[in-house]
């Protein structure tokens, strides 16, 4: 909750300053937010519509036992190696990852995910090689892909 | 309309899913409704604000200014540059890419257009916030922090390699 008002309290600060520098503009950042918002609609309802079957067909106990504190590295490499792969947007993967979280999943499992999701982008990878080189690539996304791993290690043993 | 279709294609496949559960096993769809729903409910209390916010930015900042920023500073100010332009909420990482390479061209270093594309695909302030109500402030905390000091090493590692192989060339 607290962090709804924050979200709310930060627009609304926004907002004031954009609408006495220039309505125009304020009015076209709703038409440019909404525009947005629309195109990412169809994967937030597939997310959330995901996490309900998810949740609801798996007990608990059955995600502890395939992602939980017991399944160790491979599971977490398993979960990087998905991130990796992965083309959702971070703002619809949390919910997801949230509630697998709280499902009791491992820490390091969904950090892993969270953090190869954003930092290793295998799908853009061809954009990415056209505007900066092969090599810049594969650097990026290989330690990427090694640090993900680090920093799941180090989440999973401080949270 | 064509164009609605699919683009609600896997939504419309999880409905389906989700109606041939209640026929089948109505407690399970009972059960996964209920979770949808609250799901649904905390997603739409979040993103509208969520996206306003990406909107006023993209209207503030457009694309330009951000080249002109980031190419105009160098060492510890540059890469302070690279960072904050980086977690302002705008568009994906796509639009990062040719931004980076005609900053590349200018004579931005490795290492910053390297905290650059990474701070602009993992530190997002609204994708913060939502990762805080969804996974708690801790876990948000330590990812950001982690996150940071990864791209900093990632970045002196890269420059390091591609800066010396250029010299060579």
């Amino acid at each position: 909750m607290v962090t709804i008002i924050t979200i709310y309290g930060i627009l609304a600060i926004a907002l004031v300053f954009s609408l006495i520098k220039s309505r125009e503009k304020t009015k076209k950042a709703f038409v440019v937010g909404g525009k947005a918002l629309l195109k990412t609609a169809p994967s937030i309802l597939s997310v959330l519509g995901i996490i309900g079957l998810t949740l609801g067909i798996l007990s608990p106990q059955t995600i502890q036992k395939l992602i939980g504190a017991g399944t160790g590295f491979a599971g977490t490499l398993i979960a990087a190696a998905i991130g990796a792969v992965t083309l959702i947007p971070s703002l619809v993967a949390f919910p997801l990852a949230g509630s697998l979280l709280r499902a009791g999943a491992n820490v390091a499992t969904v950090s892993a995910f969270i953090t190869t999701l954003v930092m290793v982008g295998i799908v853009t990878s061809p954009m990415e090689i056209k505007a900066l080189g092969k090599k810049f690539t594969l650097l990026r996304n290989g330690l990427g892909f090694v640090f993900a791993l680090l920093i799941a290690w180090i989440m999973g043993a401080v949270l | 309309m064509k164009n609605i279709v699919k683009q609600f294609a896997v939504p419309l496949v999880i409905l389906l899913v989700f109606i041939g559960l209640a026929f089948l096993v109505p407690d399970i769809a009972r059960n996964s409704a209920a979770i949808f729903w609250n799901y649904f409910k905390e997603m739409i209390l979040i993103m509208p604000p969520v996206f306003v916010l990406m909107g006023l930015m993209e209207v503030w900042v457009p694309k330009n200014k951000i080249q002109e920023w980031l190419g105009s500073g160098s060492g510890l100010k540059g890469a302070l540059i690279a960072f904050g332009l980086g977690t302002l909420p705008t568009g994906s990482l796509y639009v990062a890419f040719p931004i980076a390479a005609s900053l590349i061209e200018k004579g931005a270093s490795v290492s910053n257009i390297v905290l650059f594309l990474g701070s602009w695909a993992a530190l997002k302030v609204p994708q913060l916030l939502v990762e805080i109500q969804f996974m708690g402030l801790a876990f948000a905390a330590w990812r950001f922090v982690l996150t940071l000091g990864a791209l900093t090493i990632t970045g002196l590692i890269m420059q390091r390699i591609i800066s010396t192989k250029k010299k060579k060339a």
